[in-house]
């Protein structure tokens, strides 16, 4: 029975050449996965990436879900998430899975800005790369914090009051500009609708646009690695990188293993601990949202508490949301800061070893102690960590300038 | 007798904690029952369903009609009692609380503390673990009558402070203390299901995806290991 498979088989092949002329498809196919080439060399941080996108895809499928059920008015809002939770058939999977997603995207693109932070993958030429990153990251944060507010209960309406009321600290404009963000005089349905259609609608496709963006520039340019070095600059005779590998099979094969460690550490938090004692979902967010009670405490989730902390730590109001804007703002011109004549930290002296180390120990400090109770140790200990944070980025062009660095190899190292 | 591990009142301070299993039935099953005769005549339940318990605790229909349903209300239905809301906050201040969500905003060692602290005072029933609360010791018929055992003691500027260290049970109630603590322990697995019922399933799947998800990332691994044998020579 040879002949029947092969004509199916030529009949694929002609279809495949009918649409290779009108659309691009294997063109496509072969530029970003079989014939782009990565180093071969990756390390455990750059499984971050494409983890990165697994979330996200986890994020839009079950967004959908939920948005089927979900009920988007102040008097409804919280009970419709009670009715996911209890009446919809799976609907406490769908909604876990999107709640926990949400706090797996900020672990995962997090470790994936540090990554780039250890190897230098901001440096010429990816400075692109890591500014839509940046803005990735600004968007992604819009999208936690409208999409915290929809389930309206006691903390999403606490925590809206507390940050749109930070844009009061603009000078002459904050209280009419609150008042635009609000649609009200007070957080009301009219917040929850616009929210919601933000969250959605407007968010999302910012955010998958940032995406595409991010990965075309990455792939216009090629990835870094651990080395920091150019695997370019030696090729063989048919112009492929000799530290280079294609994407796929080899990187599709490595992530999908990656994939799975993960799914399994985001499974065992979904199955067995979705609160994550009450830093995924705030324990008094299971009270319908109530604007005549004020709760004791109101923290942001865990994800913004390092911003938060520096909001806190500094005493005035209009410096301390300056403070917090210029903690993301100052990101951006990271690719310039950095003047070190090698990109990986592999190479770079101990001075930018150690400013990086305590980079992250304060940042773990804030977002602690933005949880915390603060005790006037407390805010000294959080002015710190805030002076810091802004020293570790001033000091970077004279820290990478004149320390010693060691000598980068020629290929890339196992 | 003091109460042993007493939870103070300070800031809702220590807690003791409710050893509750949400995966025993028969213990869901007699805390449905304590809180249908005890707690449904105030709070409501609204977001859980009678069926549920069917469904969640095996009981059977005609148990669940016969002993939790009030008037003309049918198994479908939400756990809602027919007290006016009005007419409540007249009598208590405030319009008891819906139950359904307690031991998530709360906690189940919030609720177990809460119900082992009433004590019995001139101006009537307090609480230790929720100070001036407006509910009264609903169960005191079973645990008894508890009284506050202060300690005086001056401080540095020569002021008096009476402090509560203690509750004594003064009068005996219907059950021994170890057996009011695990009743009001099912009572807290109850209303821990009733806060979250799928997470029955939730637990029970999970043990499920995660060997699924071992195997898988075995085989990628193999897969793994086989593509990279040439890169990583």
């Amino acid at each position: 029975m040879a002949k029947p498979a092969s004509n199916l088989s030529k009949n694929v092949q002609a279809f495949g050449a009918w649409v290779d002329e009108r659309l691009p498809v294997s063109q496509f196919w072969r530029e970003h996965l079989t014939e782009y080439y990565a180093p071969k060399n990756f390390n455990l941080w750059y499984f971050f990436g494409s983890l990165a996108l697994l979330v996200l895809v986890n994020q839009l499928v079950t967004g959908i879900w939920l948005t089927m059920f979900y009920t988007p008015q102040a008097d409804q809002a919280f009970s419709s998430v009670e009715y996911i939770m209890r009446d919809v058939e799976w609907g406490w999977l769908i909604r876990y899975m999107h709640s926990t997603g949400a706090s797996f995207f900020f672990i995962v693109v997090y470790l994936h800005m540090f990554r780039a932070m250890l190897y230098g993958s901001y440096r010429k030429p990816r400075e692109l790369i890591w500014i839509l990153g940046v803005f990735i990251l600004l968007v992604l944060m819009a999208e936690a914090f409208m999409g915290y507010v929809l389930p309206w209960g006691q903390m999403s309406y606490w925590g809206a009051q507390v940050i749109i009321s930070l844009f009061g600290a603009v000078p002459f404009v904050g209280d009419a500009l609150v008042e635009w963000i609000r649609g009200d005089y007070m957080i009301s349905n009219a917040t929850l609708n616009r929210f919601f259609a933000l969250h959605v609608v407007a968010l999302p496709l910012a955010l998958l646009l940032l995406v595409v963006l991010h990965l075309v520039a990455l792939h216009e340019v090629g990835s870094n690695n651990p080395d920091g070095i150019d695997i370019k600059k030696n090729k063989d005779e048919k112009g492929r990188p000799l530290d280079g590998i294609p994407f796929h099979p080899y990187y599709t094969v490595k992530d999908l293993f990656g994939a799975g460690v993960f799914l399994i550490l985001f499974a065992f938090v979904l199955f067995y601990a979705p609160t994550f004692g009450g830093l995924f979902l705030e324990k008094d967010n299971f009270v319908p949202a109530d604007p005549l009670v004020t709760p004791e405490h109101i923290v942001p989730v865990w994800y913004f508490t390092p911003y938060y902390a520096m909001l806190r730590a500094v005493p005035d109001k209009f410096f301390g949301v300056v403070v917090m804007g210029a903690a993301i703002f100052v990101l951006f011109f990271l690719p310039w800061l950095d003047r070190s004549r090698v990109r990986s930290i592999r190479y770079k002296g101990l001075p930018s070893k150690i400013m990086l180390a305590l980079f992250v120990v304060g940042f773990i400090r804030l977002g602690m102690l933005a949880l915390a109770e603060g005790t006037p140790i407390q805010t000294l200990e959080s002015r710190i960590w805030t002076v810091y944070y802004f020293a570790f980025f001033a000091l970077m062009p004279f820290v990478t300038m004149f320390e010693k660095t060691k000598p980068e190899p020629e290929r890339v190292t196992k | 007798m003091l109460a042993s591990g007493f939870a103070f009142a300070a800031g809702g301070g220590d807690l003791e904690h409710a050893d509750i299993n949400v995966h025993d039935k028969a213990s869901l099953q007699r805390g449905a029952s304590l809180f249908v005769n005890y707690c449904l005549g105030c709070h409501s339940m609204q977001y859980l369903r009678y069926n549920r318990l069917v469904d969640d605790l095996g009981l059977s229909e005609e148990q669940v009609q016969q002993f939790m349903l009030h008037g003309d209300q049918e198994v479908a239905d939400a756990m809602v009692n027919s007290m006016d809301p009005d007419q409540a906050e007249q009598w208590f201040g405030i319009a008891p609380p819906d139950l359904s969500l307690t031991a998530r905003s709360r906690g189940p060692d919030w609720i177990y503390s809460f119900l082992k602290s009433f004590y019995m005072t001139q101006d009537g029933w307090n609480n230790t673990v929720l100070e001036n609360a407006s509910m009264p010791h609903v169960l005191w018929e079973l645990q008894g009558v508890q009284r506050a055992v202060t300690e005086s003691h001056t401080d540095a500027e020569g002021v008096a402070h009476s402090e509560i260290v203690g509750l004594e049970l003064d009068e005996a109630g219907k059950l021994s203390p170890e057996q009011y603590e695990a009743h009001i322990q099912d009572l807290v697995a109850f209303m821990r299901y009733a806060s979250e019922p799928s997470m029955l399933q939730r637990e029970k799947m999970g043990i499920w995806v995660l060997l699924f998800l071992v195997v898988f990332t075995f085989l990628a691994w193999l897969l793994y290991q086989e593509y990279w044998k040439e890169i990583k020579k």
